[in-house]
């Protein structure tokens, strides 16, 4: 059958060529970007949560899959980067577990749920399984550690199962290389030929997210005397950086830097105003001319030793700014009560309370302590998230104290609302000098970040910038991604970490940066193929 | 040998998509394939009672039977590289066929059966891949069965035609849209699905035959609606939240999907007992689909509105015919397809743009009345940057774009059997 042998053949050749479709320059067949003056076959990252892909208030596989370093390693496969390992957690609910039990403050990660009544971040109600007895076999490529401090990646031992809880990270634990590892260590063995560094944010954040509840550790180098929500010595800062820096190149043929973005800049500082006491809201507006009239006989006190800026007035026309602790006021307590104890309209104020006029100096001074560096809330202050579900509840440990004090039920209720009669604490505000305290060191931070680029050859992301741009809004195909709290895009639901789309907008800066460094011409990431936050009613 | 052909060929069969035009899939019988697909204006074998049943009434036998079926090779690739993301359509079969039969009743009249798949497409890009909020994959199937007669009005004119009986299957998914995704982060998306959906249509045409040597021919195929009613939508990894305007679960689809109308005229001409050539223009009443409109038995989804505005076009076909040998007849062919598809409405459920088709085929003949057909379809696509500007998020229109590359190869063989 001589045909049939020609029919075959020829069916054989056009196959061949009609199989696989060709471009005339394949992305696939990395036709079309070039490397430029560097080396992306062997690509680590390192850093805090952000590096990480933390999102949510939690690690979690989805959210890890759309880390920047993660997009970054998926753009750099087109030019001839290798495999990015992640240290992917087990679950896409994030939390963890050591040896079988909840590890406490390592919960599911937050979802949008409606079970309030309205759309509002609740934990995802499902239950956590990575277990950090369970490691995962290196070499991992992203070496994001959540809570990582700049000093931290260059600790020995951060990743000991049995210092958990000490001096050591969960996450780390799952993945270092050994006990006694340590990040940047974990890294040079790798021997990279391209490097990301984003470090220093929780070297600020801890001190920020708590309302400038810790110390400035500004001028002490020595890291273990620090606490949790202090500021890292600025000099202590570019040491390590140097360090890390120092040791990366020597294998690297380049990198990129990160800076640290301002708080001012983040949804969980702008979330809240400092004014949220709406005098349309009925039981507030009621309550107006009774709190006028308990703060005039304050008032007269603050004008009288001339501090007037002091003074605690509620309008009922406009929006009110809500009562705060100011650790940096002067303490007028002792002023207050001595001021107000004689006064014959504050004995008349206290016995309209049902209280003796000889129990006058007792409340004179339970008002001194209260208010005595008290003011209202400004513009420049800023309040924390935590305080949304804080401003305007009844502290009930106050009421007690209170009543203890020998003032009636419905007295001690009065004087007991945080934000209006009680003053906000100080984790729930944070004022124009702690804000200074935060960027003195973010600013030094940031200029050691920019001059090791500079000084190295490397890339520089000014995530500062970015985000504040962010604050504006950044248009992309279906819209415009911004930092507002929720609708914005940009930020996760713990409003401090970004959402999958925000983390893309970093990658696309990175590359900006990178093809600007290296001569290569990376392509961008589509920002609208990349979600925003996560709704699920499943959720406590 | 044989065996590894064939080996390689299932290693990279790939999809049966839309040969020329939209879903119009042009393979409806090795002779006329061989020959650039021409066949109103040429009396070969049962073929005829697909391109002209007017023609059937020539054919010297009494009984004329002709089957065969084709394989599909194909490649669509697509990447964008503003973004550096490629994908590809995935490998699937499918197996076009068709199955002809004549009868000459007497001298004037001829009776025939005609059972073919004009329409399909069969297009599975790579889950959740960039384009996925239009398409993960589409398979639409649709068997024409063609009662025909042919009437001789004179020794230079004849009429033919018949009713069409269409069935026709169509299963579709896409995912919601670009990134919603259930609680597991596997990516929401809608299935629907309906099978055995007919509906009924005609064909007629007419062959002049002035001398010995030229014919005229012409042939027009309705329209048929295809009306999926009641079809089974399946909404699937939508995540628990009320948030969400959809919920998993399944409900029921109505959707229309038009087999245009077409009509083709062309011309044979017979230069000597060897050699015939023909020419055949075709042009296809796309215009018919405006939208795929998919409407939602539950009342609380939104029907999914997906313009489309395909624009009617035309195909420009030429053949020739060579009998080398008693045994032995060879076929080439060329022709040049213009796609419905308009710029900025190129949806890759149908990834088709302008093709240009080469054709060969042959026909052994293994006696005086069992041949073998064989015939070869190289169709060529341009690389392509288009865009589908009518998908809308958020109120506004967001254009999938990308750069486009097909390559097609079609081997087709089949058998006639006359007596």
């Amino acid at each position: 059958m001589k045909t049939q042998n020609i029919f075959f053949l020829f069916a054989t050749i056009l196959a061949l060529f009609a199989c696989e479709s060709e471009f005339e320059s394949s992305i696939e067949d990395n036709e079309v970007y070039r490397t430029g003056d560097t080396d992306f076959s062997n690509y680590v990252s390192l850093g805090n949560s952000l590096t990480a892909g933390f999102a949510d208030n939690a690690l979690y596989v989805e959210a890890q899959n759309n880390s920047y370093p993660n997009i970054l390693a998926q753009q750099f496969s087109l030019v001839g980067g290798g495999e990015f390992t992640q240290p992917l957690m087990n679950d896409n609910v994030g939390g963890l577990l050591v040896n079988g039990n909840p590890l406490p403050n390592f919960g599911p990660r937050l979802v949008l749920s409606t079970q309030s009544g309205s759309p509002f971040p609740a934990p995802f109600n499902e239950t956590p399984t990575t277990d950090i007895s369970n490691t995962v076999q290196g070499p991992i490529n992203n070496l994001g550690v959540p809570g990582a401090k700049s000093f931290h990646l260059g600790l020995n031992g951060y990743g000991n199962i049995s210092n958990v809880g000490i001096s050591a990270n969960p996450y780390y634990v799952r993945f270092a290389s050994s006990p006694d590892a340590s990040v940047i260590e974990d890294a040079v063995a790798q021997q990279p030929s391209f490097f990301s560094l984003w470090i220093g944010n929780n070297d600020v954040l801890g001190f920020a997210t708590s309302g400038g509840t810790g110390q400035d550790q500004s001028g002490n180098p020595d890291p273990t005397t620090y606490g949790p929500n202090d500021i890292t010595d600025p000099t202590l800062f570019a040491g390590v950086m140097s360090n890390y820096v120092g040791a990366l190149t020597t294998s690297a043929t380049g990198g990129v830097l990160y800076n640290i973005p301002d708080v001012t800049n983040i949804p969980f500082f702008t979330t809240v105003p400092f004014n949220p006491l709406n005098p349309a809201d009925p039981t507030f507006a009621a309550q107006i001319p009774t709190l006028n009239n308990l703060f005039g006989a304050l008032n007269q006190v603050f004008v009288a030793v001339g501090q007037p800026n002091r003074v605690i007035q509620f309008s009922d026309m406009e929006a009110n700014p809500v009562v705060i602790f100011d650790e940096s006021l002067d303490d007028l307590s002792a002023t207050i009560a001595g001021a107000l104890a004689p006064d014959p309209q504050f004995i008349a104020l206290v016995q309209s309370f049902g209280l003796p006029p000889e129990a006058a100096p007792t409340v004179a001074g339970l008002l001194g302590v209260t208010y005595g560096q008290a003011r209202q809330a400004t513009s420049d202050d800023l309040i924390p998230l935590t305080s949304s579900s804080a401003i305007g509840q009844l502290d009930t440990n106050r009421v007690g104290f209170l009543i203890s004090q020998g003032l009636s039920e419905a007295v001690a209720a009065q004087f007991s609302v945080r934000g209006i009669t009680l003053p906000m604490e100080d984790t729930f505000v944070l004022t124009t000098n702690e804000q200074m305290l935060i960027n003195n060191a973010r600013l030094s931070y940031n200029s050691t970040i920019e001059g090791l680029a500079a000084s190295n050859g490397l890339a520089f992301v000014d995530v500062d910038s970015l985000l504040a741009e962010a604050q504006n809004g950044i248009p992309f195909d279906a819209g415009v991604l911004t930092s507002d709290f929720i609708t914005g895009g940009a930020f996760s639901l713990d409003a401090i970490h970004l959402t999958p789309r925000g983390y893309a907008l970093v990658a696309n800066e990175t590359i900006k940066s990178i093809n600007e460094t290296y001569g290569s011409n990376l392509p961008m990431v589509n920002l609208g193929d990349y979600r925003t936050i996560a709704t699920s009613d499943n959720s406590l | 040998m044989i065996k590894r052909i064939l080996t390689f060929a299932l290693f990279c069969f790939a999809v049966t998509q839309v040969f020329a035009q939209g879903y119009r899939v042009s393979l409806q019988g090795n002779q006329a394939l061989g020959m650039g697909h021409t066949g109103v204006a040429v009396v070969n074998n049962a073929e005829t009672a697909f391109f002209n049943p007017a023609g059937l009434v020539y054919l010297e036998d009494r009984l004329n039977v002709s089957a065969g079926g084709y394989g599909i090779f194909s490649s669509t690739k697509w990447q964008n590289t503003e973004t550096g993301q490629f994908s590809e359509v995935e490998d699937n079969v499918s197996t076009p066929f068709y199955l002809y039969a004549t009868y000459r009743i007497n001298d004037w009249l001829t009776a025939g059966i005609a059972t073919y798949t004009p329409f399909g497409s069969t297009v599975e890009w790579e889950r959740d891949w960039a384009g996925s909020h239009l398409v993960n994959d589409i398979e639409l199937a649709a068997i024409f069965v063609q009662p025909t007669i042919s009437v001789k009005l004179s020794k230079h004119f004849s009429i033919g035609g018949g009713p069409i009986f269409a069935t026709g299957n169509v299963s579709f998914n896409r995912n919601i849209n670009r990134t919603l995704a259930d609680e597991n982060g596997v990516r929401s998306n809608v299935s629907i699905e309906d099978s055995g959906v007919t509906n009924w249509g005609w064909t007629a045409g007419f062959m002049f035959t002035p001398t010995e040597k030229l014919r005229i021919g012409f042939n027009y195929r309705s329209l048929i609606d295809l009306n999926a009613e009641g079809g089974e939508a399946v909404f699937a990894n939508i995540p628990d939240s009320q948030l969400v305007p959809v919920s998993n679960g399944i409900t029921t689809f109505d959707a229309t999907l038009p087999l245009p109308a077409e009509y083709t005229i062309g011309l044979s001409y017979q230069f000597n007992d060897k050699l015939l050539f023909a020419f055949d223009f075709n042009r296809a009443m796309w215009e018919e689909y405006d939208a795929l409109v998919i409407e939602f038995g539950n009342p609380e989804i939104p029907d999914s509105v997906n313009p489309r505005n395909y624009e009617n076009s035309s195909n420009y076909r030429f053949g020739v015919e060579y009998k080398a040998m008693e045994k032995l007849t060879l076929r080439g062919g060329y022709y040049y397809s213009e796609t419905p598809v308009q710029s900025g409405l190129f949806a890759p459920e149908t990834p088709r743009n302008d093709a240009q088709g080469y054709t060969a085929g042959l026909t052994f003949n293994v006696n005086s009345k069992l041949s073998i057909d064989a015939s070869f379809l190289y169709l060529r696509f341009k690389e392509i940057d288009e865009s589908y500007d009518f998908y809308v998020e958020d109120g506004t229109q967001v254009p999938f774009s990308g750069t486009y590359k097909t390559t097609t190869f079609i081997p087709g063989i089949g058998i006639s059997y006359k007596l």
